[in-house]
């Protein structure tokens, strides 16, 4: 059964859209550091959890969250908590 | 919004509702199987270090190991569960613990009027007290006859079935009982705050 | 050139089957853009009652090809989107798209190389692009793809595989995992350290590694290259599985 949630894990690159249309542009080269442990990552290589209410980017070295991202029929949110990340543009 | 394009032919993997449509809320439809969902690695704790505590708003907080746990007077569940992501399962059969019963071995701070449920890996998730005591939550650590699968949570997770699943804490490790009601995970990102799949409330504002 | 991502509707043109459980779809595009291989689309299906899944396909033409992308389409087990689009869409069918969508796994001449990219299963889909692009413009990039299949017959792409390996400096070695064929003179094991360093070894260290299969597949081979002596900045990885709710 690990084996099957193994398969649910996928990268960063997974969330590559919703990010795209939240910063309006591609996101998935941008390092990303851990709050947490340090640990630098491009966000495209952040682990991705997406079956889920929403999608949550987590560090490689540690699993500390460092994106999350919320869709909803009216508006995309995310919460930034890594490091060196731009912060989000503010929606009207 | 644009209009929706509809792709022809495409129904999606969901399960007519039969004559059970009126246990279905709105916006939900049916599975057969149990989605596994998970906004984290699965952790694997080890039983002899697992711990369940009631602490916050209380005299003295309280805490059991797996096996004092296990003495707790249990009950078997039958449930209706539904996650916001839309889907509806109906009839799951759980073994656990009543919160009731857990509440009993503490003496609550008459302050306590929200609590935050916590589990490994850094999950949580806020509940009115109200709405996990008189039957309506239990901590399960068996499904369909067997110990609850760590991917569905095990070795014990809240169940809360009367809100959407993400109340239902996966791996939980204990409650916190609160004066003030603290967000958890999801609701302090556009998820509402209470989650009643009857009214659809998905989504703060809803 | 920042763009805005908006989704469009994508006309089905060709469908191409490539093994039991896998078909390519080649999708003509109104709003076409060219992508960088290894890049992905978006695809939402909406039911009518306005119920929608939403995955991630990765591009598996090369941007030479204006006006139309080809993704390649394998069967997930109980999946939602994947039979749908392996069983029910035929050529004139019509569904949302929006991309091209990454930068993070993509590989084009600003990248260089040589170049070892590693694919389990349909993981070879993005990589495909890579190769196919590699051999439109007939850059000399040295390249070499390792590809783990389960079975002969699960190969993806395998003749056009074989065809661009007759040209100058690519080749490709095959692992089966499951079951080989009388004769077989690939490899017929996991990936594993030996492997790599086999197939890395013309190349040289100083190569830029792509990998891109299911989660096991990716952390062994991810792992093993930084063993054989590769930096982790030049491992690229995407992995493959279920995606969305």
């Amino acid at each position: 059964m690990s084996e099957l949630m193994d398969e649910l894990v996928l990268d960063g690159n997974a969330a590559a859209g919703a990010l795209a249309e939240i910063y309006g542009d591609d996101m998935t080269t941008v390092l990303a550091e851990c709050a947490s442990c340090g640990q630098v990552d491009p966000i495209g290589g952040l682990v991705a959890f997406v079956h889920a209410p929403g999608i949550v980017l987590r560090c490689t070295a540690c699993a500390t969250v460092v994106i999350r991202i919320v869709q909803t029929p009216k508006r995309t949110l995310v919460d930034v908590q890594g490091k060196r990340i731009p912060a989000p543009p503010t929606t009207t | 919004m644009p209009e929706k394009f509809v792709t022809r032919g495409f129904v999606g993997r969901r399960e007519p509702a039969g004559t059970q449509t009126k246990r279905i809320p709105p916006g939900q439809h049916l599975v057969k199987d149990f989605p596994v969902l998970s906004a984290g690695p699965t952790p694997r704790t080890d039983l002899a270090k697992w711990t369940f505590r009631i602490e916050g708003l209380v005299k003295e907080p309280v805490s059991w190991g797996w096996n004092e746990f296990q003495k707790l007077p249990a009950q078997d569940f039958v449930k209706d569960i539904s996650c916001v992501t839309k889907w509806t399962k109906l009839d799951t059969r759980w073994r656990g613990v009543s919160v009731d019963i857990l509440l009993e071995q503490v003496e609550l701070d008459r302050r306590a009027a929200f609590v935050t449920a916590f589990s490994d890996g850094g999950y949580t998730t806020n509940i009115p007290l109200p709405e996990l005591v008189n039957g309506q939550a239990f901590v399960a650590y068996g499904y369909d006859g067997k110990p609850l699968a760590p991917e569905h949570g095990g070795p014990a997770r809240l169940v809360v079935p009367h809100l959407y699943f993400w109340k239902s804490a996966k791996w939980v490790r204990g409650l916190r009982l609160m004066d003030r009601d603290v967000a958890g995970f999801w609701e302090s990102l556009g998820y509402n705050n209470h989650g009643d799949p009857w009214k659809e409330e998905r989504y703060t504002g809803d | 050139m920042k763009r805005t991502l908006e989704w469009q509707i994508a006309t089905v043109s060709r469908i191409k089957p490539e093994t039991a459980e896998v078909r390519t779809l080649t999708l003509a595009l109104p709003d076409w853009t060219a992508h960088r291989p290894g890049q992905h689309y978006d695809v939402r299906l909406t039911a009518d009652d306005g119920y929608a899944a939403q995955r991630s396909y990765s591009v598996a033409s090369e941007p030479e090809r204006t006006g139309e992308i080809d993704i390649t389409v394998e069967r997930v087990p109980n999946g939602e989107v994947s039979p749908f689009l392996l069983d029910t869409v035929v050529v004139g069918d019509r569904f949302e798209v929006r991309g091209p969508i990454g930068g993070y796994f993509v590989w084009d001449e600003s990248v260089g190389g040589p170049i070892l990219l590693v694919a389990g299963g349909s993981g070879v889909v993005p990589l495909m692009a890579m190769l196919r692009h590699r051999a439109a413009t007939r850059v000399k990039t040295p390249a070499r793809l390792l590809y783990s299949a389960r079975t002969y017959e699960q190969i993806i792409y395998g003749p056009e595989l074989d065809m661009l390996a007759s040209q100058d400096g690519f080749k490709v070695s095959y692992t089966l995992t499951r079951q080989q064929p009388p004769g077989w003179k690939g490899y017929g094991r996991r990936i594993d350290d030996a492997m790599l360093a086999e197939v890395r070894k013309p190349l040289g260290l100083e190569v830029v590694a792509y990998v891109c299969g299911p989660t096991a597949l990716v952390e062994v081979a991810a792992d093993g290259l930084e063993r054989i002596g590769l930096s982790a900045d030049r491992i690229r990885t995407e992995r493959f599985g279920p995606s969305g709710t």
